[in-house]
């Protein structure tokens, strides 16, 4: 960070476009700089407006001291403008954003009503664990949907090709949470006694030290996010074999094999990179019912216990994790998907 | 017409139609078809008394219990569809006819609606209304639907506002909301069904999610979102009382995403 002024003298150093084209590179390094200073900007604009509606929802629709205290609310006025106090009740609703805001600025997330804990100690490791999963399923998904997109364009309109059409389109709108316990009910009861049905860590410990709890969640996830990907990569597969380049290459006598991997592979890079992204995107999300499900350490299910116990300050902290990370896996696949598009890249720079 | 005849005899739209049928009229006939009450005990919790699918957590039949359980979620889902539908058409269409500022403006306020993922706005809603009535739960399912769709809905639309029907409409002097309902309207259609397919997907996971979680609109009901989490504790002895209420949401969500995706593909063959 000390050497943030001599960095702001010369233009970002940007990638791809000053090697490519040498006459423009200044104009494109100036073109990304400001094409990634406006997305930063409406990132944090959005951000911005996230947290806005994050918290009014969270604090001016419910009364937190009633779900605090339950039952004692009607009896101990005392505890009720003692708590009201603490939790700066009493201010003007702008007040209370702004204290709320600031703190969040500051790295200070507030304290869990719950358990009188900083939330920041409460999810630290909780972030780490649902960051871990997701880290594991985008690793799996990737490959393997590649795997069978070129699997099933290889053998195009056979009976394998037909398979992995049939299982991908059915798995496609599977609500994850109902695979999940179709995965439970398969393998860890009735059928196969095989995996544990929910993860059960030792206190302190974090989930990548029992991999066999893992196995679970993963599968479900991965099961909710490869069809969709597999069968765009495949379509885009097969639509780059009937192109013509590709045809010329075939007729220039390039066994099939090489076609698929020289030629048309390198096309399906740009929705590899765009529909993943979606995909992790959606994980983002979509960790919370799997989570919940298997007993999983992580956000969402922290998000659950949160909002079932009316923990607000932990139901902020995780929301406002959760769009960010959101806004920020958008931002990236923005960014990588005109650098990886030479049309896109011009256009920019033009 | 002639397209409409070949959706008519793609395999993937009859299947699909046929699964979707199956389901809803499950739901719809289900309580005329229980052997028991929604609310009887028939026997002890978690055992094989009762009919074949067994007792749930309190002892009430599972299959009657599946049957009466699909009027609501069902009801609920298509609803949260045509309201997200609504909202996020009018919304998508108004942006790209409208174009320049306008458009820019409507599309980055869009931006930042989709950058709450579903489930948080169903948790965030959650946070403040603890025990949703079933009508809050079809607004919110159906508000986080709207900026989805309608991001796609301006996709669709500007790839016709610019065409030339559109252009010879305004000339003659057409009326902008007649060139939108008569123009424009017939042309996305099939486009925003296919949509719509995909939205009650994920509408009735959204919702039985929710059951799952344990805030459903009215505890007790039988619904298969909330059978789900009533009897998980259930999963090692009797898996029936969740495995069947899974099933049939899983066989629904098959059955319309089969039909999205059909409708889907044909729509971007008309567009070539």
């Amino acid at each position: 960070m000390s050497t943030a002024a001599s960095h702001a003298a010369t233009p970002a150093p940007s990638p791809e476009p000053d090697r490519r084209d040498t006459a423009q590179g200044r104009s494109a390094g100036r073109a990304w700089t400001r094409w990634i200073l406006k997305r930063l900007g409406l990132a944090v604009l959005t951000l911005w407006v996230v947290s806005l509606i994050v918290f009014v929802a969270t604090s001016a629709l419910g009364d937190p001291v009633r779900a605090i205290l339950g039952k004692d609310f009607a009896v101990s006025p005392e505890r009720v403008a003692q708590i009201r106090a603490a939790m700066h009740l009493d201010e003007s609703l702008p007040q209370r954003y702004w204290i709320w805001l600031s703190g969040l600025l500051r790295g200070d997330l507030g304290t869990s009503i719950a358990n009188g804990v900083p939330v920041s100690e409460l999810i630290g490791a909780k972030v780490a664990n649902s960051a871990f999963l997701v880290l594991v399923v985008t690793l799996i998904m990737v490959p393997l949907s590649l795997g069978l997109a070129i699997l099933a364009a290889r053998h195009r309109g056979g009976p394998i090709d037909n398979a992995i059409q049939v299982v991908t389109l059915a798995l496609a709108g599977v609500p994850e949470f109902v695979t999940g316990i179709l995965l439970v009910s398969l393998l860890s009861t009735s059928v196969f006694h095989i995996l544990p049905a929910v993860t059960v860590l030792p206190a302190g410990a974090m989930v990548w030290q029992r991999p066999l709890g893992l196995i679970l969640p993963v599968a479900t996830l991965v099961i909710a996010v490869v069809p969709y990907l597999a069968r765009i990569l495949r379509s885009t597969l097969v639509e780059t074999m009937d192109s013509d380049y590709v045809e010329l290459a075939r007729l220039k006598g390039i066994p099939e094999r090489l076609v698929l991997r020289r030629h048309a592979l390198p096309n399906t890079l740009v929705p590899t990179v765009q529909v993943s992204a979606l995909q992790l995107a959606w994980l983002v999300g979509g960790v919370v019912l799997v989570e919940y499900l298997f007993n999983f350490p992580g956000i969402g299910a922290a998000l659950v216990d949160a909002v079932r116990n009316g923990d607000f300050p932990v139901v902020q902290a995780l929301a406002m994790v959760i769009a960010a990370v959101y806004i920020v896996v958008n931002l990236v696949a923005d960014a990588l998907s005109i650098l990886l598009t030479p049309r896109a890249r011009t256009e920019m720079v033009a | 017409m002639n397209r409409l005849a070949g959706l008519a005899r793609d395999p993937k739209i009859v299947i699909g139609s046929a699964i979707t049928l199956l389901v809803v009229l499950l739901g719809v006939l289900g309580p005329l078809l229980a052997p028991h009450g929604e609310f009887d005990i028939v026997g002890r919790p978690f055992t094989h008394e009762g009919s074949f699918l067994g007792t749930d957590y309190l002892g009430q039949d599972v299959l009657s219990r599946v049957l009466y359980g699909g009027r609501s979620i069902l009801l609920m889902s298509i609803l949260a569809t045509a309201l997200g539908m609504v909202v996020g058409v009018t919304y998508g269409v108004l942006a790209a006819y409208a174009g320049g500022w306008v458009d820019e403006l409507l599309m980055r306020t869009n931006d930042v609606l989709l950058a709450f993922p579903q489930i948080l706005v169903a948790l965030l809603v959650l946070s403040a209304v603890r025990q949703p009535s079933w009508w809050v739960i079809v607004l919110f399912v159906g508000l986080a639907h709207a900026p989805r769709v309608a991001r796609v809905a301006r996709g669709v639309a500007l790839t016709y506002v610019r065409r030339d029907f559109v252009a010879a409409a305004q000339a003659v002097g057409e009326k902008r909301w007649r060139i939108v309902a008569t123009e424009l309207g017939p042309n996305l259609v099939v486009p925003l069904l296919a949509e719509a397919g995909l939205r009650l997907t994920y509408s009735i996971g959204l919702i039985a999610g929710i059951g799952f979680l344990g805030f459903a609109a009215d505890p007790g009901a039988a619904d298969w979102g909330q059978m789900t989490n009533e009897n998980r504790l259930g999963l090692l002895v009797q898996p029936w009382g969740v495995l069947a209420p899974v099933l049939v949401i899983a066989l629904f969500t098959i059955g319309t995403n089969l039909i999205a995706d059909a409708l889907g593909s044909h729509a971007a063959q008309g567009d070539s």
